[in-house]
């Protein structure tokens, strides 16, 4: 897999990055994902939310095959996932996923977390690494940070490492999966703020989250999901002033009340 | 045993004073078990130090007359400590064995130090391997052959127990790893072979090696008694650490794994990046523990006919000028064993005290 380089200054296309075909999943007995079909282009920003247990988390977890989907197709970057490992590889190292618990490396320090993968993946040279790395250190503004282990940090320094972290690797795709929800209301803003900004330099992005302000700010389409279906998928502006379904219309009649 | 609060003085009072109280008598319970222990030892320490010291001949021409002082007979170790230590290897040749028994602690040593951990220190271990063969069997660039049955003693429980740990550890994380593996097959091997070798008695592992290996070689096929008891124990040693090396990997949360995957790492990367370093190092205190009763099993070897520590002391005895004197040998025998476990858990405890 070639290196495409700095991510995506390039004009949002209309190529696809992440199409979903007719999608199914099964937990067992329980079908957690329904026909879901959902494309992606370049630079696209998706905003998936909907009730726990509605499917979202498994769906973007489907697009870098950390979950197995049983019927359908998924394509990233026009590769299909399979079973083979070398593609399952091939577009992990252009997805970054950004975590609820951070999954930051306990045993290693920020600076270690951020040069593990552009070093032994990508081959980089140590001081490259280094240098990448405090980069993106500074862009999610904890560059004093390097040194420590990150059970030495709050919980939003913590998270902006990890979305340090998979910036290193230069994705083309950013899934977040409900990166706030495990943070102290006082942190959310920190790593909005960076996600924000992430968004704004045209990166493509999928976000599970519940945070209704970011999605107004940074969708371009909002994604309601409900037991494993797409209920509705529309851009901000329609999809909360006026959704269709009466399943949206619930939902977010309760999420926004607080 | 006692709650220091409770001992707070009302006025200030000498020190000791306050240390008795405080950690000795502070409760009735505590005032108890501290008389009962007292009372034990008053019972045990003097006569111990009588016949280990008072008593004791360091230098007497046989066991006969270390008896009519009625103490610890340590003349036969003084007379006996080579054969003890080294067996009956040539006695000219001793010196070589001693080399090889300091190597390897030398080498144990510097494996400790975790600076040193990389390739540097694996071809340290390489250099040393080498010059332990060729130190204990010589044969080449001027050292006379001494056959394998005749590598006795101390160096050969350490060339067991480090041949156990260097290659048994190895295999220990593989049949761990392969325990938790999504291809059946690794799996149904990794647990068919763990679960075999825990089934058995080591004893028994050594009696296989020993006697009924050699039926299934081809005739004009031998592998010597030493080879094949180490390769039982490494076996044997692998079985018990795998499921050590699998518990602390149990301890790894999901979201390890899910993070190296989502950066593109390998299987094995991931194995040695993320997940190993940290399973491992909960496993530390267990593997030490494990490590421990591995080289205390070393001294099973005697039953298949391995001149090993305990059967040198044994031969020592049958002397009829030393007859009676096994306890001297067995304290002596003891005390190597307890200063080499004794290092083994204090630095398990070091590294355990890392972050």
């Amino acid at each position: 897999m070639k290196d495409k380089g700095d991510h995506p200054e390039k004009p949002a296309g209309d190529r696809a990055m992440i199409e979903l075909r007719h999608v199914d999943k099964w937990f067992g007995e329980f079908h957690v994902l329904k026909d879901v079909s959902l494309t992606v282009n370049r630079g696209e920003k998706v905003v998936v939310c909907g009730p726990s247990g509605s499917g979202k988390s498994t769906m973007i977890r489907c697009i870098n095959r950390l979950e197995e989907h049983q019927k359908g197709q998924i394509l990233v970057e026009g590769i299909e996932l399979t079973g083979d490992v070398r593609k399952i590889e091939a577009i992990r190292r252009e997805v970054g996923m950004v975590f609820q618990q951070f999954n930051l490396f306990p045993h290693l320090t920020v600076m270690e977390n951020l040069t593990l993968a552009p070093t032994w993946v990508r081959h980089m040279p140590k001081r490259e690494a280094e240098d990448l790395a405090r980069h993106y250190l500074e862009r999610v503004r904890i560059p004093e940070q390097a040194d420590k282990y990150p059970g030495q940090l709050s919980g939003g320094q913590q998270q902006r490492v990890a979305i340090a972290r998979s910036l290193c690797m230069r994705p083309q795709i950013m899934l977040f999966d409900e990166p706030t929800s495990a943070l102290d209301p006082e942190m959310i803003k920190e790593v909005l703020d960076v996600m924000t900004e992430l968004a704004e330099e045209g990166m493509t992005m999928v976000c599970v989250t519940h945070e209704m302000g970011f999605a107004q700010r940074v969708a371009d389409q909002m994604v309601f999901m409900d037991r494993g279906e797409i209920v509705e998928m529309a851009p901000p502006a329609e999809f909360f002033a006026a959704p269709k379904s009466e399943r949206t219309r619930l939902f977010l009649s309760q999420i926004l009340r607080g | 045993m006692a709650d220091i609060a409770h001992a707070a003085p009302a006025r200030p009072l000498p020190q000791v004073y306050r240390w008795l109280r405080g950690n000795l008598f502070g409760t009735p319970l505590s005032t108890a078990l501290t008389l009962l222990v007292l009372y034990v030892l008053i019972k045990i320490v003097p006569p111990l130090v009588d016949w280990a010291v008072v008593n004791a001949s360091l230098t007497a021409p046989n066991e006969q007359a270390c008896a009519v002082r009625g103490g610890a007979c340590w003349a036969f170790i003084t007379k006996w400590y080579r054969f003890i230590l080294f067996g009956r290897y040539p006695h000219d040749e001793q010196w070589r064995p001693a080399v090889v028994v300091l190597l390897l602690i030398m080498l144990l040593v510097a494996s400790c130090d975790r600076r040193l951990w990389g390739r540097a220190l694996a071809l340290l271990w390489a250099a040393g391997v080498a010059a332990v063969a060729w130190l204990m069997g010589g044969g080449v660039l001027g050292l006379p052959w001494v056959d394998t049955d005749l590598w006795n003693g101390l160096p050969l429980a350490l060339i067991l127990a480090v041949g156990g740990l260097a290659l048994g550890f190895p295999l220990a994380v593989a049949l761990a790893l392969g325990r938790q593996s999504h291809m059946p097959g690794v799996r149904a091997f990794s647990v068919a072979y763990i679960e075999f070798f825990r089934g058995l008695p080591f004893i028994t592992v050594l009696f296989m090696a020993a006697v009924l290996f050699p039926l299934f070689l081809p005739p004009g096929v031998s592998i010597a008694k030493l080879w094949r008891v180490e390769v039982a124990f490494i076996l044997f040693l692998a079985a018990y650490l795998a499921e050590v090396v699998r518990g602390g990997l149990q301890a790894i949360p999901r979201g390890q794994y899910e993070a190296a995957a989502a950066l593109g790492l390998g299987y094995w990367r991931q194995m040695r990046l993320v997940i190993l370093p940290q399973a491992l190092r909960i496993a530390i205190p267990p593997l030490v523990g494990t490590f421990i009763g591995g080289f205390k099993d070393t001294a099973l070897v005697s039953i298949v006919g391995l001149f090993d520590l305990l059967q040198d002391v044994a031969v020592g005895t049958n002397d009829p000028s030393w007859r009676g004197a096994y306890i001297e040998g067995y304290t002596f025998v003891a005390a190597i064993y307890f200063v080499f476990c004794y290092a083994m858990s204090r630095y398990s405890r070091s590294l355990e005290a890392r972050r």
